[in-house]
This record gives structure tokens, sequence and C-alpha cells, in this order.
């Protein structure tokens, strides 16, 4: 019955998307109050009928509705309740419910948060909202049931993936969901200005915290990524340039690109069609990201079933949004002017540069992530581009643009002169050359190029974002949010620039097989293995390792790591220990037995690898602080003021 | 030429580029369970039908076999049994059965009563053979080719449409 219901506002929700779409579109286009009117109604009702229907998913995992297919494949009556849960998101079916029921969340909040811009501005944008909830709504409804029954019902459920029964599953893909989903605003907003024709900056203005916070989400969502891999496969590993990853990447850099370049919209007016195709295209990358994980056109580790149906069914829906929005840029984007000219050395310019080299960033990313497939296509065989080909192609653009970072944080607007701030900017670059040396060569006694040059530019890029914050502060001037945002996430940047390069110059990595008693000295750290016990979890039996690990001869921690042999699935995972410390991280993952109570055991000492979560912790707070700027505010404030008039204007004009 | 047209441009190759792609994405399937494309677990157990007797799994190697794991207390078996039937009847593969933690007598009355699609029946009443081939419940069955290679794995009840559209065709060598 539950099942049923589900189903059931989810048909609901359909024609609801249907009708806000329609309504939104065709509202403002005959000049319609009414239909105007009725877009609100209809988001509403979408939502309310999208948390029921995932609410009923939800109902059934948690109850064990072992005739329910999803539940079925995903679930088991042994799993934990959370982990039940978190089944909801941990498959195809239930993603796309949770990923459309996300899209009427970002709705809702866009319809209730911009009472103050022009109503048939914002019908507008919750009609395009409303054309991508339909589609995705038909690709589940038509491909990807959530609620399919299984005639007859099982007794138990094939259980949750045993890689999946994480903490990191249950927090990592919603991030990434809302992050996915929050560019569908800026999208809309984008769409929504190129049917209305008016394509002045106020669009831009508004477009700018729905951005950052989407930007915040997929931030937090890809570290998430990183880290569960990190510590939860277990190797080390926490970036691989799968497919997967890199299909996130991509929107997260265009979104980036898009945050500075919307600033330049916003407060100068330049840029005006190239921050248009910006904001269709990191949500166009956020569809083809699912496109290529869902068809099955790329392999990867994260792959859920894949099916050809599906696949025609994504690109068809790609082919009319991006194409269409496409379309609408091609008609709309010539009739822009940009009047106003910048210098060289403006911040216009640098930031420019910063958009040039993110999206040369995307190309690379994006240009590996097709080779193998377009080789494949084009019968010359089977081609694996791995870290070699994007660990230094990445670099070419990322280097340069840290380097501009610290420069750019000190141009003005529209002037070239940098004028005093040159003495800044050297002064500045100088400390950071001696503090990163010495840090380097000193303390660690770096030869490499990679760490030192890393931790260099990380210093100046703090050093320069502290640099102007504090100057106001010293001067009595006010420091508003969005500089305070700026401020924090560039120094999250330059401490994952520092995390980042420090970690993969310095890290030490053994693998060995021990016999209880044994000892192996990895980097200043020795482990000891003292041997192995049974452990009983609640799914899973596990044999636990005990090592004891010692810095500079000192007792330093106890790892446990534990090779867990999963019941119901019968597969066998290693869970890795991990001893986390400000300096450096300790890794104990087990192999196999090789004998005599004797395992292979893979030891790790990886340095300031905290640094790395915690910069891009950093990053996604100061984009929360900077939507927070009351500029914002003040400016839709005003926005209502002549939105009372467009808002005439337009429905009297046709 | 419009610049304003590249980035549209660019999408259509793209999309070309994808339906291509599409179009030559082999049929993949649900990975059932991680034993599909393993050599199916061997297992000697008695023999439900000829007391005293055996029935050894690698008896069957050579031939397509299809394992079913079935049970008196299973009702869902009984829904299956007919499609079962159908299947020995059509000969093209030899239908295995595994009885699951069950009674043999009440067994044979099943077989009795209803018929027997089996060409042989082993007894595993603790489930032994069962955990190696990752059995939760029942039916379940897997198909097996003549290499001893588990090819696929059904939960539930083997329908008569599943039969003909996905498993035939593995037997007939239309799909990998």
């Amino acid at each position: 019955m539950i099942p049923e219901i589900g189903q059931f506002a989810m048909i609901l929700a359909l024609l609801l998307a249907a009708a806000q779409a329609v309504f939104g579109i065709a509202g403002p286009w005959r000049g319609n109050q009414r239909l105007i009117q009725a877009v609100y109604p209809a988001v509403a009702g979408q939502f309310v009928m999208l948390a029921l229907a995932f609410g009923c998913l939800i109902w059934s995992l948690v109850h064990n509705d072992f005739s329910v297919k999803l539940v079925v494949l995903h679930s088991n009556s042994a799993l934990p309740i959370y982990f039940r849960v978190a089944a909801a998101w941990g498959n195809h079916e239930g993603s796309l419910l949770f990923w459309v029921f996300v899209l009427s969340i970002w709705t809702l909040a866009v319809a209730a948060f911009s009472t103050s811009l022009p109503r048939p501005f914002v019908a507008r944008v919750l009609g395009v909202l409303g054309v991508i909830s339909l589609g995705f709504l038909l690709f589940s409804l038509a491909t990807s049931n959530p609620f399919e029954r299984l005639q007859p019902a099982r007794f138990d459920g094939i259980d949750l993936n045993p890689v999946l029964q994480d903490f990191g599953l249950t927090i990592h893909p919603p991030m990434l969901y809302v992050g996915y989903v929050g560019f569908s605003v800026a999208f809309a907003f984008a769409c929504a200005a190129m049917l209305e024709g008016k394509l002045d900056q106020t669009w831009a203005r508004w477009t700018r915290p729905w951005t950052t916070v989407a930007w915040m989400f997929l931030t937090v969502g890809i570290a998430l990524g990183a880290w569960w891999a990190y510590y939860e496969l277990g190797w080390g590993g926490y970036w691989a340039w799968d497919p997967v990853e890199n299909s996130i990447l991509m929107p997260w850099l265009l979104g980036t690109a898009l945050i500075h370049s919307l600033s330049v919209t916003d407060k100068r007016g330049l840029f005006k069609s190239w921050t248009l195709l910006l904001a269709i295209m990191a949500f166009s990358f956020c569809l083809l990201a699912t496109f290529m994980v869902r068809s099955g056109v790329l392999v990867s580790v994260h792959s859920f079933a894949a099916d050809p149906k599906r696949g025609i069914f994504i690109l068809t829906f790609l082919a009319l949004t991006i194409g269409g929005s496409l379309s609408l840029y091609l008609w709309r984007a010539p009739l822009l002017k940009s009047s106003a000219g910048f210098d060289l050395l403006s911040r216009e310019s640098f930031l420019l540069f910063n958009n040039i080299l993110l999206v040369v960033a995307t190309a690379v990313v994006f240009g590996g992530t097709m080779a193998p497939f377009i080789a494949d296509l084009a019968g010359l065989g089977t081609l694996s581009v791995g870290p070699p080909y994007f660990n230094p192609m990445f670099l070419l653009p990322i280097l340069p643009l840290l380097t501009l970072v610290s420069i750019g944080t000190f141009a003005r607007w529209k002037r070239g002169q940098l004028g005093e701030s040159r003495r800044r900017i050297l002064g500045s670059l100088a400390l950071a050359v001696v503090l990163g040396l010495a840090v380097m060569l000193g303390l660690y006694g770096d030869r490499s190029i990679l760490g030192p040059v890393g931790v260099v530019l990380g210093l100046w890029i703090i050093g320069s974002a502290l640099i102007d914050p504090i100057d106001r502060w010293r001067r009595g001037l006010s420091v508003s949010a969005a500089i305070l945002g700026m401020t924090l996430a560039h120094i999250g940047l330059g401490v994952v620039a520092i995390g980042l390069t420090t970690m993969e110059s310095r890290r030490v990595e053994r693998d060995v097989a021990l016999s209880p008693g044994q000892q192996v000295e990895v980097g200043r750290y020795s482990f000891r293995f003292l041997g192995t016990e049974e452990v009983q979890g609640p799914n899973y039996q596990a044999t636990r390792a005990r090592i004891e690990v010692f810095h500079d001869g000192k007792p330093d921690s106890t790892l446990l790591p534990e090779r867990r042999d999963y019941l119901v699935q019968e597969q066998s995972l290693a869970e890795a220990a991990v001893g986390v410390g400000w300096r450096r991280d300790i890794l104990a993952t087990m192999g196999d037995a090789v004998g005599n109570g004797a395992w292979s055991l893979r030891l790790q000492v990886r340095p300031v690898m905290r640094l790395v979560w915690l910069g891009a912790l950093l990053m996604a707070c100061g984009g929360l602080l900077a939507t927070f700027d009351r500029r914002y505010r003040k400016q839709r404030a005003t926005a209502a003021q002549t939105s009372v008039a467009a808002g005439l204007a337009d429905g009297s004009a046709t | 030429m419009n610049r304003f047209a590249i980035p549209l441009g660019i999408f259509a190759v793209l999309v070309v580029v994808f339906a291509v792609a599409l179009k030559r994405a082999p049929e993949k399937q649900f990975v059932q369970s991680a034993l599909i494309g393993k050599p199916a677990p061997d297992f000697v157990l008695p023999d439900l039908l000829a007391e005293g007797g055996t029935v050894d799994s690698r008896h069957f190697k050579g031939r397509w076999f299809l394992l079913n794991v079935w049970g008196t207390w299973c009702y869902e078996c009984r829904a299956e049994h007919a499609q079962l039937l159908a299947i020995q009847k059509e000969g093209k593969v030899a239908v295995v059965g595994l009885n699951y933690k069950d009674e043999n007598d009440a067994a044979r009355e099943w077989l009795q009563e209803l018929g027997n699609p089996f060409e042989a029946v082993a007894v595993d009443k603790e489930g032994r053979a069962a955990i190696d081939y990752g059995v939760y419940g029942a039916p379940e069955s897997f198909l097996v080719n003549p290499q001893g290679i588990i090819v696929h794995k059904v939960v539930s009840v083997i329908t008569p449409e599943l039969w003909q559209n996905t498993l035939l065709p593995m037997v007939e060598g239309k799909t990998p």
C-alpha cells in the first residue's frame, strides 16, 4: 500500500511539474497574471508530493518491505537502520527520486526567497526548473521506478553493497546532489533572462547567492567523497581520476569560474554573454555527468546498473535542455554589447584569466575522460588514461591559476596600475618564499619541486587574502560578509594547495608481510604487528589486527584494521585503520593471510593530510559566509521597488 | 560564422558521439552476484531420489545446467514449478535441484504430486553448498555454462518471460 502511495505521489508530482513548466513559461509570455500566480501552488504541491514519495521509499526500507524490488536489492533486515535509510539514495532508482526531491526543495526555496524580484521573471525561472523536474520525473517513472514490486515477495534482501555501508555514504551523495541540482538554479536564472530578453546585470546579481550555495555543497560533497575513499577504501587513495570523480570535478571547476565571472557581470556589467554561457555549461556538465554515470557508456567503480534504454532517454533529455538553452543563447547573446573596457592589469583581467584557466582545466579533465571512449569508438583499441596524464596536465593550468590568485586579489577594478599594491605583492611573495622554503627544506629536507612550489604558492595565497581585510579593519572600514567569505575561501584554497603538495611529495608507504611480534620501519614510525583476533559485526565477521605504532621509539598509537567478510553479499573488504593527527595520518590496511598467523599489510604515513580536509571545509564556509552579504538583500529590496513597475510594464506589453 | 553558434555546434557533435556510443554499449545487466563469471562451486551431496547415492556437481560439466534452489517450505517455489517442468521438457539445459533446508519425505511427496523437473536433486540440509553459492532464500537459480562458469543468477521465480528473454538467449549463445 505505502509503495503505491509513493508511486501515485510521483505521478501527481509529474503532472504538477508539467503545470509549473507550462504556467511559468507561458504565463509571462502571454502576460497572463493568473497563470503567473498559478506557478506557486504548483511548486508547493510538487514539493509536498515528492516529499511524500521519498518518505514512502524510506518507510519501505525501514520497515523491510521485501515486496519492493529496490528494498530487496539494496537492503537487508540485518542492516542497521541508518544504512537502511541511506540505501534510499545508494542506488540508481532511489537516487533519481532523491534528485528530483532535492530539485523541488531548491525550487521551493527560489519561490520563497525571491518575493522581491519581478514576478514574471521568477515565474520564468520556476518554469525552467519545472521543465528539468518534468524530464527527471518522466525518466524515473518510465525507466527506473523505485517502487517496482517483486512478485512474489522475498523473505529478506540482498543487502547494501558493503563498500557503501559507511557513514560517508550517508552524507556524501546527498551533498553532491544538492550541489548538482543547485546549479540548475543558475541555469534557470540564465534561461529566464534569455527568455525575457532583459540581459542587463540584474540577473547576475540575483543568481550569485544561489550559485555560491550550490558550489558550497558541491565542495563539501567532493571533499567528503575523497575523505570517504581515503579511509574507507583503505589504500590511502583519495582521488583516482575515475570518470565519475571527473564528472563531479568538471561542474565544480566551471562553478568556480561562474562565481568569479558573475561577480564581474554584477559589479562591472562585463562578460555578460560569457557568464550566460558558463551558467549553461556548469549545469550541462551536471547533466552530462548523470548521463555518463547512468547510461553505461563509461565504466566506472561508481556505476550504477547500466541500461542503454536509460541512456537513450537521458541523451534525448540532454539534447532538448542543453540544446534548447544553447539555441536560446545563440538567439539572445548577439544582442549583448559590453560598453566598458578594462586594462590589462585590472581585476577584470585577472578574473578573465581565472575563467580561462578554469575552463582549460575542465577541458583537460574532459579530454582525459573522453579519450578512452573516443578511441574505443574510432576502433583504435583500448586506451587507458590515468594519473600519468591527469596529474601533470591538470597542474598546467592550475599552477598559473594559483599564482594569479594572489596578484588578482590586489588588482583594482578597471584600473590597470598596480601602483602601491606592487610593494604588497612583492612583499607577500618574498615572505611566502622564505617561509615556504624554510619549512620544506628545513623541516622536511624536501628535494622535490612540487612540494616547495605548492607550499610557497599556498602561503602566498593565504597571505595576500588576509592583507585586504586586515587593512580595512585597521582603517576602521567595515568588512562585508562577501569579502570575509572570499578571504576565507581563498585561505582554504591555499591550505588545500599546501596540504596536497606536501602530502604528495612527503608520503611514505610500505607493503610488508608480518608475523605476530614482527616490526617494520616506515619513515620515522615503526609498526609492530601483535596478532589478530576474530570479531563479530552486525552483518559481517571480521579478523582484526592489532598494530602498535611508535614514533622515534616512543609509543604513538594503536591501529586496529579489519578484514571483514560480509555474510549476505559474500564480499570481503578491508577496513583500514587510520590514526589521524595534525602532523600526519598513519594508515594500516590488511591484505591477505599468508600463513602461520602472518598477514600482508600496507602501512602508510601521510603528512598533513588533515590540511586538505580543513582547506576544503574553509572553502565551503567561505562560500556560505559570502551568501549572507547584506548587499544581496539590500539590492533585492531596491529590486522590489522597480519590480512593481517592471511587472506592470511586462504584463501590459503583450 | 556566428561565434555564439560554436557552443551549440560542439554540443551537437557531442550528442552524435554519445548516440553512437550508446548504440554500441553492450547490454549490461545487474551484477546480481559476485559469483557471476566465476566457476560454480563444486559439491557432493546426498541424492534425494536414490537412497544412499550422491549428486556430484562435476557430473554436469560440459553441459549447460540450471541449479535451482528450492524447498517445500517455500511457497514461491510452487509458482515456479510449472516453468521448471517446461524447461526440462525443452531439454536445452539440465535442471538440477538443490533441496535446501528441507525434510526429505516432504520433498519426495512434493515431486510426486507436482511432477519432477529435476535430473537430479541434491539434499543440502545444513545449507553448506548454499553458503558457497551465496544463497539467502528460495527460489534462487544459477545458470552454469559447459565450462562450469556461472553466467547468471536469478533471484526469485523464473518466469516464462525471464526464461525466453534472458536465460534461453544465453544458452543459445545469442547473448554473452
